[in-house]
């Protein structure tokens, strides 16, 4: 008998477990929307190019285009339908939503799912491209339109919204308190 | 998309072992180059062997100042590592300066050493291409080729390496380890992508089925103070066009030592050694700075093309090496 090329696995997402079978081709993304019909995730270029398709997998933000369904089974996914805390939204949300964060809102729910991450990398004191010194002693920087331009940049928005997206990402860090996390860290 | 079996590999013997036994089969790291390749059809392994469980995924700090760096270590975690970033500053900058936030999340150091060349006909199957298909020709040659290199290139192909991590890792004298069905084996990093030769399509010098198992860093004191620049069409999330890894320990004025490579030059990252050579000993200053430069250019032959690449790692390097310079006598 040939080697199977399909599996049932498992896929847990926003805290629910899915049983499905896949073609091992199918990638995560299709899965979601197709098998799980969880359709805020977005497909933009299919290739890693775009960051439309960006969900948390074990809290990081990864592309689901890039990585095999099958691949992803054991790990918790969260797409942008399970950011929210129930009815309240999340804060990061909440911030595109105040500050219009968006124009068409295509590439929005990539947009929110790579910013509750860059805040909590941040947070965890990771340093970025736009990190002047990366060095441990120099200490953690302050996340400001540099650095989250940078941190963000995996994120592609065709209706050019990036000054409202800097500005949300800003407010919601402001609202979880990285700044004076970062400083006491 | 060619169909394929999916495996999850428990341990290193076991990941080397179900290779040998699938000759059609990939090692798949984060999935970030040979997923994409697959969908092109670049690739079409018959099997999948997920290496991400073998327990390959710490940074280990050698007492003497040297680093063991796991393959299946992700990008970020690499960058984010304290340790990385005191000993080898210029090895976490040249991680944060490729691909993206997800990306780096996803992608591991093997996999990132083992990413292919971004050239436009070596990712479209129905153009020809020595290293995709050997004998078939070089497009680029005559063709697309503004990105390709400048160094080290044969009329065969002229694709440059895409790595950022890995010009660090040329720059500090990586070693990279390995296992076989036949037990472990080691490599020095400079020797892992062979020259070009009329064999393009022979990308590594790893024995075949070969799962990289660790990268490992010697204690480099000189690294504390290193720094890596990239030049790119675009801020961020782009590859690079030119990029420098440079390290520097100035004493009383005199270069006492230096490390430099390139990237986005030459089918791998390039060690500069013709400059680094010019640069010991020397006085610290602009003007030998650009002599050590042009020493190592020397040698460049730009295509039609792509002329632009030598004066920009040029200016690259002096300017990186200046900056060091001048933090030292701080
Ligand atoms: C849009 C985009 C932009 C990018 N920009 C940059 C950039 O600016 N700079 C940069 O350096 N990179 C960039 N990259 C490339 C990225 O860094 C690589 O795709 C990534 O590092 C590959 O790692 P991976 O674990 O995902 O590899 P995989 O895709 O899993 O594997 C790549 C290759 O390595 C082999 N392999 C994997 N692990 C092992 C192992 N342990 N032993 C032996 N073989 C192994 C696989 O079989 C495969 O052939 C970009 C990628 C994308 C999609
Ligand atoms: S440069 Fe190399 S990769 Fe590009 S077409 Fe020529 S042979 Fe292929
Ligand atoms: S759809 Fe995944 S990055 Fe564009
Ligand atoms: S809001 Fe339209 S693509 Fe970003």
């Amino acid at each position: 008998m040939p080697p199977s090329t399909t599996s049932a696995i498992t896929l847990r997402v926003n805290g629910e477990a899915h049983a499905l079978t896949v073609d091992n081709r199918t990638t995560l993304l299709d899965a979601l929307r197709d098998g799980l019909d969880l359709t805020g995730t977005k497909k933009g270029c299919d290739h890693g190019q775009c960051g439309a398709c960006t969900v948390l997998v074990d809290g990081r933000r990864a592309l689901s285009c890039l990585q095999f369904a099958v691949a992803a089974e054991g790990r918790g996914i969260t797409t942008v339908e399970g950011i929210a805390d129930g009815e309240a939204l999340h804060p990061v949300q909440q911030a595109f939503l105040d500050l219009d964060g968006y124009q068409c809102g295509y590439c929005t729910p990539g947009q929110i799912c790579s910013a509750v991450a860059v805040i909590e990398e941040h947070a965890a004191g990771w340093p970025s491209a736009a990190t002047a010194d990366v060095r441990p002693e120099a200490g953690p920087v302050a996340l400001d339109a540099a650095e989250i331009r940078e941190r963000m940049s995996g994120n592609l928005c065709r209706c050019g919204a990036y000054n409202a997206i800097v500005r949300a990402v800003a407010q919601a860090a402001d609202a979880r308190g990285t700044d004076s996390a970062a400083v006491t860290a | 998309m060619r169909e394929f079996a999916y495996q999850r590999a428990g341990d290193v013997a076991g990941a080397v072992a179900a290779f040998a036994a699938a000759p059609g089969a990939r090692y798949l790291g984060g999935g970030t180059n040979l997923v994409d390749l697959m969908k092109s059809g670049v690739e079409s392994p018959e099997r999948l062997i997920d290496v991400r469980g073998l327990g390959l995924d710490a940074v280990e700090e050698d007492a003497d100042g040297g680093l063991r760096i796991g393959a299946t270590v992700t990008n970020s975690d690499l960058a984010a590592h304290p340790g990385v970033r005191r000993r080898y500053p210029a090895l976490a900058q040249a991680v944060l300066a490729g691909a993206s936030g997800q990306l780096r999340n996803a992608a591991t150091v093997g996999g990132n050493l083992l990413q292919r060349v971004r050239c436009g006909y070596f990712t479209d199957v129905t153009l020809p291409c020595n290293r995709r298909v050997p004998g078939s020709g070089c497009p680029a040659v005559d063709g697309e080729h503004h990105n390709h290199a400048v160094l080290g290139w044969s009329e065969h192909c002229v694709a440059v390496h895409p790595s950022d991590l890995g010009v660090a890792l040329a720059a500090f004298d990586a070693v990279v380890s390995y296992e076989t069905g036949a037990g472990p084996g080691e490599l020095a990093y400079a020797a892992l992508y062979p020259p070009v030769g009329d064999t393009p399509h022979r990308e590594t010098s790893l024995p075949p089925g070969a799962l990289i198992t660790a990268v490992s860093l010697p204690a480099a004191p000189v690294a504390a103070r290193s720094r890596y620049r990239k030049v790119r069409e675009r801020a961020s999330y782009a590859f690079a066009t030119a990029s420098v890894a440079a390290a520097l320990e100035v004493r009383d004025g005199v270069v006492h030592d230096v490390r430099l490579a390139f990237g986005a030059v030459a089918s791998r990252p390039w060690r500069a050694h013709a400059a680094e050579r010019a640069l010991t000993g020397a006085p610290a200053t602009a003007r030998a700075f650009g002599a050590a430069a042009d020493a190592e250019l020397a040698a460049a032959r730009p295509l039609p093309h792509n002329g632009y690449k030598v004066p920009l790692l040029r200016n690259l390097m002096v300017s990186v090496l200046t900056e060091l310079a001048e933090e030292a006598a701080r």
